[in-house]
């Protein structure tokens, strides 16, 4: 019964949708303010069918109804009832009903929270929203039904596929739908826009929030993902260049461009083209993400079946919106004013290096993403493309947007002065010079490449704080005075400091990971004991555990460093026997931000086990950086200029901004 | 400046950025790509020693031996030829005999396979998609290889190790 309701639920969602599509569009035609106003009830009544839709798919996973062939599949009784809910998206069917849930949802929120938006312009914007609901319902009506029934349930689940029954798979998934599919938004306000032909400082202000939002998440998002795969694949590594990482690095390279890009069109009204174009190519790139990961055109951990059908019809939905989007824009973008003049020295100017620098980047990983897929199109030739090549072409493109970050914001709109701002930057640039001497004395013989991206990594972090130094005017003005003009600084301003920060943070992390680690591989009987980093790991014993749809195998491993005993670590290898799969369960010791890391693997004939022991320096400050820039990324979000659905900012806003 | 000189400023900026771009793409593609091959390819190819490149094909059974200090031999075969390959370090969780298993490093003098990278992107039933194609070119593909598609679950596991 439920899961007849939750079918019918998303039936009535897709007749909502195509009713959204197209009546708001002739009432903004009309000027019929009625029928414009249909846009907002389809919305939310979408919103409601969806989210029924994706309870019903809920509850009978959490109650496992093996009659219906998603859940037996994916579940089983044993499971705990964390993994029973987030097992709800980890398979294909499941994950494609949140990926429009969290559509229908940022849809119900533009309703909810748009009155200030102009008429017509919510209308156009909900309709195109609506455009690209009505075609995933109807992907995941025709190929992908969740809800279907087995004639003979069986009796028990096949369960979920063990390296997902992880906390990751609660967090990483919602996290990074919420960010591709809050794309959709500044997609569907930059078509509402061609297709209005008309567009203006007010739009940017409505974009950006959303933009913003989808970035955040998204950044968010990436970062646990890696995490989760650190700490659960087992050998250690954090980010592989896998085309559905790839994939999901696209749309961020393009957000952050467009989060930039946004900020010029509302402050000087200029670069409109440009960011309505970038609007439609992350989310195209949101889209080819999926496309990616949901067509089985790529092996991968991500890559849950291998059905053709579903990928021409996503490969159709694909075409139809980036060709269709890009076709209005060929058309309209010409009737777009042109917008405010700027030197090229100037804040303006350094967003569009900015943006001409992340685009490039971006673009970069898309050629090495899809030249192997179409070379095999071509030529029939299977190639990878790895870590390598993304080193040479990525690294290089990233380094000069690293000197300019902090150069950003010390510039002044419209024309800048580029000795100014470097004389302010003297403080950061002193203190990268003196971290990269420290580092090269301490590391005497070492990498010379690690000090110098180091100091880079510096001088970003510390041209963020002279920026909010310059705006308080901390040293310059009695102390009091400066605490009382950081209180009256926007958050905004706080924002971009924090996550500019969070760029050079992660950089750090990066650096030092790679570049120190220190691993040892070998064979360890009970009693054994190795030396990684000055930390003498001594293994204790073997033994055996049950889990609830699982046994394990448990080493106890003693950590010592100076003769001293520190902590206990204790990693695994599980052994799920309903899909006969084993993982293998790494045990994480936190010291600092620096981590040992212990994973197991086969037991070998003599008793002795092979073991994985790493310590990684500063490897915490990976997601910390990331997790930064998401925190600015919220302060900038509750500035009272930006708040999502804050009333129209009239005079107070004129004056914010003119004191900057 | 006028409008038009800083335009011109902004394109030819924009174009240097992408030549350099360009040019990066370019040198990449030539020195770090890696091509696939099966045992069979390999004996047509007479590929050269050092070259690096990505073996596929199925694990042979009862080749698979174990050293010392984590080193294992075992042999890729794809129906038609074998291919010997030595690697050292633990193999990954669902490597096994009889199974689809991709190996990249290169060809020693003698011919043998020195791995650094053993890839098993897949579950009990999952087989590798390039391992998949070539066996299927050559004729070799079996039906109980892969599982009917009505319950087309294949989760691929990633394992790797260096």
């Amino acid at each position: 019964m439920i899961a007849e309701a939750g079918h019918y639920a998303l039936v009535l969602a897709l007749g909502l949708a195509l009713i959204q599509s197209v009546v708001p569009m002739l009432g903004a035609r009309w000027g019929d303010v009625a029928l414009m106003n249909v846009a907002r009830s389809t919305a939310l009544a979408q919103l409601l069918f969806v989210g029924a839709s994706f309870i019903a798919l809920v509850t009978l996973h959490v109650t496992s109804d093996f009659s219906v062939a998603n859940v037996f599949e994916n579940s089983h009784s044993m499971k705990p009832l964390i993994y029973k809910i987030t097992g709800v998206w980890g398979n294909h069917e499941g994950s494609m009903l949140l990926w429009v849930s969290i559509l229908a949802l940022f849809g119900g929120l533009v309703a909810a929270f748009g009155n200030n938006l102009p008429l017509t312009l919510r209308a156009h914007v909900l309709a195109v929203q609506a455009w690209i609901a009505s075609a995933f319902y109807l992907f995941i009506l025709l190929t992908s039904n969740p809800f279907l029934r087995i004639a003979n349930p069986p009796v028990e689940g096949r369960d979920l596929n063990p390296v997902l029954q992880d906390i990751g798979l609660a967090v990483h998934p919602p996290m990074l739908y919420l960010g591709y599919v809050g794309f959709s938004i500044s997609f569907s306000f930059a078509v509402a826009a061609l297709i209005e032909g008309r567009i203006d400082a007010a739009w940017a202000r409505w974009v950006r929030p959303w933009t913003l939002l989808a970035w955040i998440f998204l950044t968010l998002g990436i970062a646990m993902g890696s995490y989760w795969a650190y700490y659960e694949l087992g050998w250690g590594g954090w980010w592989f260049w896998d085309p559905v990482e790839n994939a999901s690095l696209m749309p961020w390279l393009a957000g952050t461009a467009l989060l930039h890009s946004a900020v010029v069109m509302e402050k000087r009204n200029a670069l409109k083209v440009w960011t309505i174009l970038l609007s439609i190519l992350t989310f195209s790139l949101s889209l080819l993400g999926t496309f990616l990961v949901r067509s089985g055109v790529l092996t991968s951990v991500h890559a849950f079946a291998t059905d053709p059908a579903r990928g021409v019809f996503i490969l159709l939905i694909l075409c139809l919106f980036i060709g269709g989007s890009l076709s209005l824009y060929a058309a309209r973008a010409a009737s777009l004013k042109q917008g405010g003049l700027f030197a090229p020295i100037s804040r303006e100017g350094a967003l569009v290096l900015n943006n001409l620098f992340l685009t490039t980047a971006c673009a970069t990983v898309f050629i090495g993403t899809l030249y192997p897929l179409a070379l095999e199109v071509l030529t029939g030739d299977k190639i990878s493309v790895g870590a390598p090549f993304f080193n040479l072409t990525f690294g290089p493109l990233f380094v000069p947007l690293m000197i300019a970050v902090p150069f950003g914001p010390l510039l002044a709109w419209k024309r800048g002065d580029l000795l100014g701002a470097a004389q302010r930057l003297t403080a950061a640039g002193i203190a990268a010079l003196i971290a990269i001497a420290v580092l090269w004395a301490w590391t005497h013989g070492g990498s010379t490449f690690a000090p110098l991206a180091i100091g880079l990594a510096v001088f970003v972090v510390a041209g963020a704080l002279t920026d909010l130094a310059e705006r308080i005017g901390l040293f310059r003005l009695p102390f009091g005075t400066s605490v009382q003009r950081a209180r009256g600084l926007p958050r905004a301003a706080w924002g971009t400091a924090f996550a500019h920060a969070g760029v050079g943070i992660a950089l750090i992390g990066i650096v030092c990971e790679t570049t120190w680690n220190s691993e040892y591989i070998g064979t360890m009987k009970p009693g054994d004991s190795a030396k990684v980093a000055g930390y003498e790991l001594k293994l204790d014993d073997l033994g055996q555990r049950q889990g609830p749809n699982f046994r394990e195998m448990v080493a106890r491993f003693t950590v010592g460093l100076d003769g001293k005993t520190l902590s206990v670590m204790t990693p695994s290898k599980r052994n799920f026997t309903t899909r006969g799969a084993s993982t293998t369960e790494a045990a994480l010791l936190t010291r600092g931000v620096s981590q040992l890391y212990i994973s197991l693997g086969d037991i070998a004939a003599d008793g002795g086990i092979a073991v994985r022991i790493y310590h990684k320096p500063m490897v915490l400050l990976i997601w910390f950086g990331p997790v930064l820039m998401a925190f600015g990324g919220f302060l900038s979000l509750s500035d009272r200029r930006l708040r999502v659905g804050a009333p129209k900012p009239a005079k107070a806003a004129r004056a914010l901004q003119a004191a900057e | 400046m006028t409008r038009k000189q800083r335009r011109l400023v902004m394109i030819g900026g924009s174009l240097a950025v992408l030549a350099v771009a360009a040019a990066l793409v370019l040198s990449a593609l030539r020195d770090s790509i890696v091509f696939f091959s099966t045992p069979s390819m390999v004996a047509e190819k007479h590929i050269s020693a050092g070259k690096r490149f990505r073996l596929g094909g199925l694990v042979q059974p009862g080749s698979l031996k174990r050293g010392d200090n984590l080193a294992v031999t075992f042999e890729v075969a794809d129906g038609s030829a074998t291919l010997p390959v030595a690697y050292k370090g633990i193999l990954p969780d669902l490597f096994r005999e009889g199974q689809g298993v991709v190996a990249e490093g290169a060809l020693d003098q003698s011919g043998v396979f020195r791995a650094d990278t053993v890839l098993a992107k897949h579950d009990e039933t999952y087989m590798p998609k390039e391992v998949a194609d070539a066996l299927k070119k050559q004729g070799h593909w079996k039906d109980d290889y892969g599982k009917p598609s009505a319950s087309a679950e294949t989760q691929p596991v990633q394992g790797a190790m260096r």
